[in-house]
């Protein structure tokens, strides 16, 4: 909070002063791994952000598997770490990475089944499909395209020129909202954010994994870990909360949603998606925060409980009530 | 089965509590906490705001009788070296210089009658326990409310409280040798029972052996704690 109106430029501030410091490798350590694994984690969790759609008009590469791309990237950030924890040579490192490596893998299960009963729903891989789908712009990518409240169509109420938080996936198929949960529970595991955070729990492994770590390559794991804090939130907000579409619906002549969304390619559209999306993934990043103010670290045989015993079967069955809810959609 | 859902609920239950009351905190932490001392009254009615102290800007109150960093008043020291003697881990070095004759007065009116060639207390060895405080017979010796004293190189928390130049200290110990010699040559014209309590003196300031040295020690050891006790009782309370 020293540089910068109110601390703006902190973060500069602190990155300028760890790249100029000396690479220390400690001598014990395997230098090979030691000096890749950070790299690899932060390459595994920024090349991540390459497919994300950030507005209606603008979005990284045009990949049509973009989800599954996303998933399998990030996934790799799990060899980075046991390079980085067995590389230190370190007890508490290793520690930190084994457990770290555990986690993850564990509550990749959930996290890979709620993203999969949205696939089911969606019926596409493109990330910016998916958000199209979630708004009043369904009829851009598919002109036939009809979304019905709850997507129930039996109930006959058309929301597709409604569009706002009626059309978003937590609406258009009510069961997201526990698959949401569980997406957001499982991806605090993911990105090792506390109550889930024992791969470096302060009080008993010092760091984990970074401890043998100091300057820019430690720079890299802090990078990562909050890079990957705001990834999950912007998929979590792409797959669930409508991504870059606005919450507000048409009421009759009273077109908000049209007016919060504007039309794909303008600057109207471009400020309208990026404020939308970025407002809703920083949200998410305040809520897992205030989840770290708020919750003690889990203990190792009660993470694994709550995610083989809770997460997994009810994220089981959620892709059985979404097989479901997509043939009440159509 | 059932202790299977009841799990859940509890757990719903727990985490709803839980960010209710970091939620309730975070709407309250608009103003910081004002910096009191355990001992102001509404100390304890401080339940919200702020707790976070932007350090260097913002200090908490430290206690009055605290034991921070170590201060002489160097010209209240009598030299009598009883600091050096009873600190548990030999942090201040003292070279003294015996005067001629009394060559001032301290603030209470003890006489003084040693220079100070050397006062140095090394604060990176000190064990802040304050023993040297209280033996002080002219409370010269204090701890300061002064915390923040941390340095880059540790040969810089060693604080040199002596003022003598070299040519002063010189000056001293050619004076106290003449005026010395002078007593020797006064001593072997004059019947020695005048100087003979002065000779047990003298090797108490240097070490001439291991028993001598040993000996005046254990008279001393019940000597220092009661003085402790006394000076304890009134200052030192929370201890």
């Amino acid at each position: 909070m020293e540089v910068g109106y109110y601390g703006i430029l902190q973060t500069v501030a602190d990155l300028l002063k760890l790249v100029q410091k000396e690479d220390i490798v400690p001598a014990a350590a395997d230098k090979k791994l030691f000096k890749a694994g950070p790299i690899i984690i932060f390459v595994a969790v920024f090349a991540g952000f390459a497919v994300l759609p950030l507005t209606s008009g603008f979005r990284g590469a045009e990949v049509q598997i973009g989800l599954f791309y996303l998933l399998a990237i990030v996934s790799l950030d799990v060899v980075g770490i046991l390079m980085a924890g067995w590389g230190s040579n370190n007890k508490y490192a290793l520690f930190g990475a084994m457990r770290s490596v555990a986690q993850i893998v564990s509550y990749e299960i959930p996290l890979g089944l709620s993203v999969l009963s949205v696939i089911m729903i969606s019926q596409t891989l493109s990330l910016q499909e998916i958000i199209y789908q979630q708004g009043v712009l369904i009829n851009e990518i598919d002109a036939s395209a009809v979304n019905y409240l709850f997507g129930i169509k039996a109930l006959g109420i058309e929301t597709t020129n409604v569009g706002g938080i009626l059309t978003w996936n937590i609406f258009r198929a009510p069961i997201f909202l526990f698959s949401y949960l569980i997406f957001f529970i499982a991806s605090l595991a993911e990105c090792n954010r506390a109550p889930f955070d024992i791969p470096e729990a302060e009080s008993e492994l010092v760091a984990g994994y970074q401890v043998e770590y100091s300057g820019f390559r430690w720079a890299l794991l802090m990078l990562s870990e909050y890079g990957m804090m705001l990834l999950v939130s912007f998929l979590g907000a792409i797959l669930f909360l409508g991504g870059w579409n606005s919450p507000l619906p048409n009421i009759g002549s009273v077109a908000l949603a049209d007016w919060t969304t504007g039309t794909p390619g303008s600057l109207g559209g471009h400020l309208w998606g990026a404020f939308w999306l970025i407002g809703k993934a920083l949200f998410a990043v305040v809520v897992q925060i205030w989840i770290r103010w708020t919750f003690p670290r889990l203990r190792i045989d009660q993470l694994m409980n709550l995610s083989w015993k809770y997460l997994t079967p009810s994220a089981i069955v959620l892709v059985l009530l979404s097989a479901i809810w997509r043939l009440l959609m159509i | 089965m059932r202790d299977y859902w009841h799990k859940i609920s509890l757990a719903k239950d727990s985490v709803k509590t839980g960010l209710k009351l970091t939620l309730k905190h975070f709407k309250e932490a608009r103003h910081s906490r004002d910096p009191l001392y355990p001992d102001d009254d509404s100390y304890f009615e401080q339940q919200s705001g702020i707790s976070t102290i932007q350090y260097p800007k913002e200090v908490l109150p430290v206690p009055q009788n605290g034991r921070y960093k170590l201060h002489n008043e160097i010209d209240d020291c009598i030299v009598c070296d009883k600091c050096a003697k009873i600190c548990p881990v030999d942090c201040i070095d003292i070279e003294p210089v015996r005067a001629v004759d009394e060559f001032g007065k301290t603030s209470d009116g003890t006489s003084k009658r040693i220079y100070a060639a050397k006062f140095d207390i090394d604060m990176a060895k000190c064990c802040f326990c304050g023993l040297c405080t209280t033996v002080c017979p002219t409370e010269c010796l204090t701890m300061t409310s002064e915390y923040d004293f941390s340095e880059f190189d540790v040969a810089k928390h060693n604080f040199v409280f002596g003022e003598m130049t070299p040519l002063q200290i010189l000056e001293k110990k050619q004076a106290f040798e003449i005026y010395q010699s002078e007593k020797e040559a006064a001593k072997k014209a004059a019947p020695p029972a005048a100087i003979k309590p002065r000779i047990p003196m003298k090797p108490k300031m240097g070490v001439p052996s291991a028993k001598p040295v040993m000996k005046p020690k254990m008279p001393m050891r019940p000597v220092v704690p009661k003085q402790e006790n006394k000076d304890d009782a009134p200052n030192n309370k929370p201890e």
